[in-house]
């Protein structure tokens, strides 16, 4: 099993989700610089967070027309797994993955801050190893991480299961009041039909490791890996 | 300009009239923020000498042994007058120039801390720079993928006009890898990589050491310099990619007097020949003086034997930055600036890179302590309103919009320092002063910021390693300036000396006063300390944990928030008794506490706030003077049972629990509902979520 980690210019959290999955989770895991596209298949490939080009134009939109995601495109075709981590989803969804958009926070400033989200899918490659409405605790880091999409997309998202994750409260109660950048319906985590890609603004490198103050996130990649062995 | 004294003094040692560019050249190395003309016998009293200190002040930033194959390097810089004429792009390049001193060294930027000081939020023009400010650091610092894990924020009136926006940062390196600021090898060249050379950013340095008139912010706009945060993150990869191919002789960043800068102090070791149409330019028809001091952010200049330079240039090509030879370490001890081949400057380098004339300005001490007189309104009115000053108030909405996390190293940022895990230690920095104290006493109050940040290390178990500092100071002009830079620097070094802190780096920055306003700054000087401690799950009192007060309270109201809300005045805390470090480090260390946090501003009641919201105290001497004084080295402690605390002098206090702050003293209760303390420590939150709104 051999996982890739895509570098482009401006990633910043590619050696942190590297160290995620080759050291705290154990898998073979490649980094791969964007202008060398994927030269060989792999089993899952991560797109870390960071600011691509810069952010500049809008978050992930110059990153997605690269010629590497033209190999990603294929990868996810062929059924194999995707995960987009903040600026990762940011390119995701700018390359159509998944409907809708990330945009500017609703209070317009970066936010760094440990939050709660819910398992509302606990069915697929990414959260196998969660309870359907278990809530986890884990950072967010973004200026660009409201997820928004038309109404009809939504009730499309909510009635295919395609959302992984919300915020919510301790309790589990994705209320308005735990909603840190006014995404709709507080989605934080949103899965193409096929559920093969996953899109997430929180993340899950970060909360790996017990003495950075939780483990929550690293069963995001136990389920990968879990799903690659059952193959 | 250059003063009419310099320009005779230059005349004489040329022995003719400079050139255009050498007349630039001498501008900006012979300014204050080049040469520490009026601070460098100052500078020279402070210790710099330690076990652990592998290369000491004088580089662009320091390298000090943390372990047998880890060094950090670290670096302290101010960026204020910029951040004053453009709050945002200020700021976002003081972060790149200190980022890039780190990587010049080999070292991989770990953690930013940002020590902050503006004028009072009431004003808008200061919260206008408040907010962009902690935008440019945010967005730049975030951009480039290094967290910002500590800071302070302090507020007072002569900060208006004078925002100072102060940045240390901590990189890590091999101890036997890393780079120097000097050139090694005549006949290598020169090779310049990072974004095209503009007219942005001219004379900077000069204009660093220079009052900001009241029509500044036109006037002056163009020396402010635009970052590129994208393009650093490609430089930081490029140039340490670089570093690992044991190709780079030396390397040193552009900041301060552009590539004139950098050249002549990288080969002042030899001499320099610089091809200055080399330079690849983002303007047409720049001059060579332009292109010579132009301070063009993201661009470094690296010493490469010239078999290798096709091999440095690939890996800038790789990051798509631009790259290209400018010219060559030569054995001629002059530093030599060719322009289509014609000679625009040629002057012995030691000239330039020596020392400027010195500086010598007249000093005079001053009193400025008001006798004490007690406020009158009831102490609950004070203590919320204590609560509520943002110097005490929580620092969410700034500490939130930087990605503090990045790299996953940061265990905690909460309490009295930050702490990373470094290896398998911990990295311990803290970073601040208090300048309100240093006004009324500048040696003691230098003395005891050195102790400040000592103890915020001691309360995560942490010994010093190394301080760097950032000395910022209205002009020397004025004779008491003088005095507070002389008071300060003596207070640092004396107690640095008397912990064994080596002061490895810092900087100057002097002028720092407004006419708009009519302010001059107080006495600033900034300290970045950084500590080694041992890994260990982070401290939390639970209900039924007794609470202690260690060390000697007086009365010390001068220059305390109380004072500064009700200006009740007072006398200024005396120097702190160091030896109380090593009982707290010994206590966290053998973990005989729940929970432990130093007391700084805002005294007494507000390191309760902190770290006991919810308890029960009784206090057999007068509340208002031990909630409210200041006096240095006490720590309020939680713990399990007194037998801990053995043969330690203490006070009990308290206990933790309960639904409230309840506070019963000879003056009656005092009561601090959980609502009250949440919402005063939200007072800045609101003030910059309202401001927007």
């Amino acid at each position: 099993m051999r996982f890739a980690v895509i570098q482009f210019g401006g990633s910043n959290c590619d050696q942190d989700t590297h160290h995620a999955l080759q050291d705290v989770c154990g898998v073979d895991t490649d980094l791969i610089w964007y202008k060398e596209g994927l030269r060989r298949k792999y089993d899952a490939i991560v797109i870390p967070g960071g600011f691509s080009y810069g952010d500049y134009l809008r978050a992930g939109a110059i990153a997605a027309r690269t010629p590497i995601m033209q190999d990603i495109l294929r990868h996810v075709r062929d059924g194999r797994l995707l995960l987009g981590i903040c600026n990762g989803a940011q390119i995701g969804a700018e390359s159509g993955f998944v409907p809708g958009t990330f945009t500017i926070n609703a209070y317009p400033k970066f936010i760094c801050r440990w939050v709660r989200i819910r398992v509302e899918n606990a069915g697929t490659p990414f959260t196998s190893q969660y309870r359907e409405g278990e809530v986890m605790r884990i950072p967010i880091a973004h200026k660009e991480g409201r997820y928004i999409a038309t109404p009809a997309d939504v009730a499309a998202l909510n009635k295919n299961r395609q959302i992984a994750f919300r915020f919510c409260d301790e309790t589990g109660d994705p209320s308005p009041q735990t909603n840190p950048n006014g995404s709709v319906e507080q989605i934080t985590g949103v899965l193409n039909e096929r559920k093969n890609v996953l899109l997430m603004m929180p993340h899950p490198e970060r909360a790996s490791e017990k003495i950075l103050g939780s483990e929550d996130g690293k069963k995001v990649f136990l389920s990968i890996i879990d799903h690659m062995e059952g193959r | 300009m250059l003063s009419s004294g310099d320009l005779l003094r230059i005349r004489e040692l040329l022995g003719r009239e400079p050139s255009e560019v050498e007349r630039a050249c001498f501008e900006n190395l012979w300014s204050e923020h080049c040469s520490y003309r009026s601070t460098r016998t100052f500078l020279r009293s402070l210790p710099t000498q330690g076990k652990d200190v592998i290369v000491g002040p004088g580089d662009d930033a320091a390298v000090v042994r943390f372990s047998d194959d880890l060094a950090i390097v670290v670096g302290m810089e101010s960026h204020n007058h910029p951040s004053y004429v453009d709050p945002y792009h200020g700021a976002a390049t003081g972060v790149g120039g200190i980022v890039r001193d780190v990587v010049s060294m080999g070292g991989r930027p770990i953690a930013l801390m940002d020590p902050l000081y503006f004028g009072p939020l009431a004003r808008e023009k200061n919260r206008y720079l408040f907010e962009h400010v902690v935008s440019g650091i945010g967005d730049y610092g975030n951009c480039i993928g290094v967290p910002v894990v500590r800071g302070e924020v302090v507020f007072d009136e002569g900060y208006s006009g004078n925002p100072l926006v102060n940045v240390v940062c901590i990189g890590t390196v091999h101890p036997g890898r890393y780079l120097t600021g000097h050139a090694q090898k005549t006949g290598s060249r020169l090779v310049l990589v990072g974004s095209s050379t503009g007219r942005d950013g001219l004379g900077g340095a000069s204009f660093a050491s220079r009052d900001l008139s009241e029509d500044a912010s036109e006037e002056d706009r163009p020396s402010v310099q635009i970052g590129d945060p994208y393009t650093e993150k490609l430089i930081i990869d490029a140039t340490l990619e670089m570093a690992a191919t044991g190709h780079v002789l030396s390397c040193k960043d552009l900041g301060a007097a552009g590539l004139a800068g950098a050249s002549s102090e990288l080969c002042s070791t030899f001499g320099a020949l610089i091809r200055a149409e080399r330079v690849h330019l983002r303007e047409t028809g720049m001059r060579p003086a332009e292109i010579m001091l132009s301070e063009s952010q993201e661009r470094m200049v690296l010493e490469v034997p010239a078999e290798h330079v096709a091999e440095i240039g690939r890996i800038a090509e790789k990051y798509n930055l631009r790259w290209s030879e400018i010219g060559e370490v030569i054995a001629e001890r002059c530093y030599r600036v060719t322009f289509q081949g014609e000679t625009v400057c040629d002057i012995p380098i030691n000239l330039l890179t020596g020392d400027a004339p010195a500086c010598r300005w007249e000093m005079e001490p001053y009193q400025a302590e008001q006798p004490f007189s007690r406020p009158v309104e009831a102490i609950k009115d004070l203590a919320l309103r204590i609560l509520s000053h943002p110097d005490v108030a929580g620092k969410e909405w700034v500490y939130e919009q930087y990605d503090h996390d990045v790299q996953l190293r940061t265990i905690s940022m909460g309490g009295d320092a930050a702490v990373l895990r470094l290896q398998d230690k911990a990295l311990v920095l803290s970073c601040g002063c208090n300048p309100r104290h240093i006004y009324l006493s500048p040696y003691a109050g230098t003395a005891n910021a050195v102790i400040e940040n000592a103890c915020n290390l001691a309360c995560q178990g942490a010994v010093p390693l190394c301080l760097v500092n950032c000395l910022n100071f209205a002009s020397p002009i004025h004779p008491n300036v003088y005095w507070q830079l002389e008071q300060c620097t003596r207070g640092m070094g004396d107690m640095a000396r008397s912990l064994s802190i080596p002061v490895v780096g810092g900087n100057v920055s002097l002028y720092n006063e407004s006419d708009e306003f009519g302010t001059q700054i107080k006495p600033t000087p900034s300290i970045g300390l950084i500590g080694k401690g041992d890994l260990r799950s982070s401290l939390s009192p639970s209900d039924g944990n007794e609470l202690a007060l260690i060390g000697k309270n007086e009365p010390f109201f001068g220059g305390s928030v109380l004072d500064a809300i009700s200006g009740c005045g007072g006398k200024a805390p005396s120097v702190a008794d160091p030896s109380i470090l090593k009982v707290i480090r010994s206590l966290v260390g053998k973990e005989r506490v729940q929970g432990v946090t130093d007391i700084s501003h805002g005294g007494l009641l507000a390191a309760l706030s902190r770290l006991a919201p919810r308890s029960s105290l009784e206090f057999e001497t007068e509340m208002f003077s031990a909630l409210f004084s200041e006096a240095y080295g006490r720590f309020l402690l939680a713990f399990q049972n007194e037998s801990q605390l053995r043969d330690i002098p203490y006070t009990i206090l308290g206990e933790v629990g309960g639904d409230a702050l309840r506070i019963h003293g000879p003056e009656g209760d005092l009561t601090l509902s959980s609502s009250e303390l949440r919402n005063a420590a939200n007072s800045v939150t609101r003030t910059m979520r309202h401001a927007w709104q």
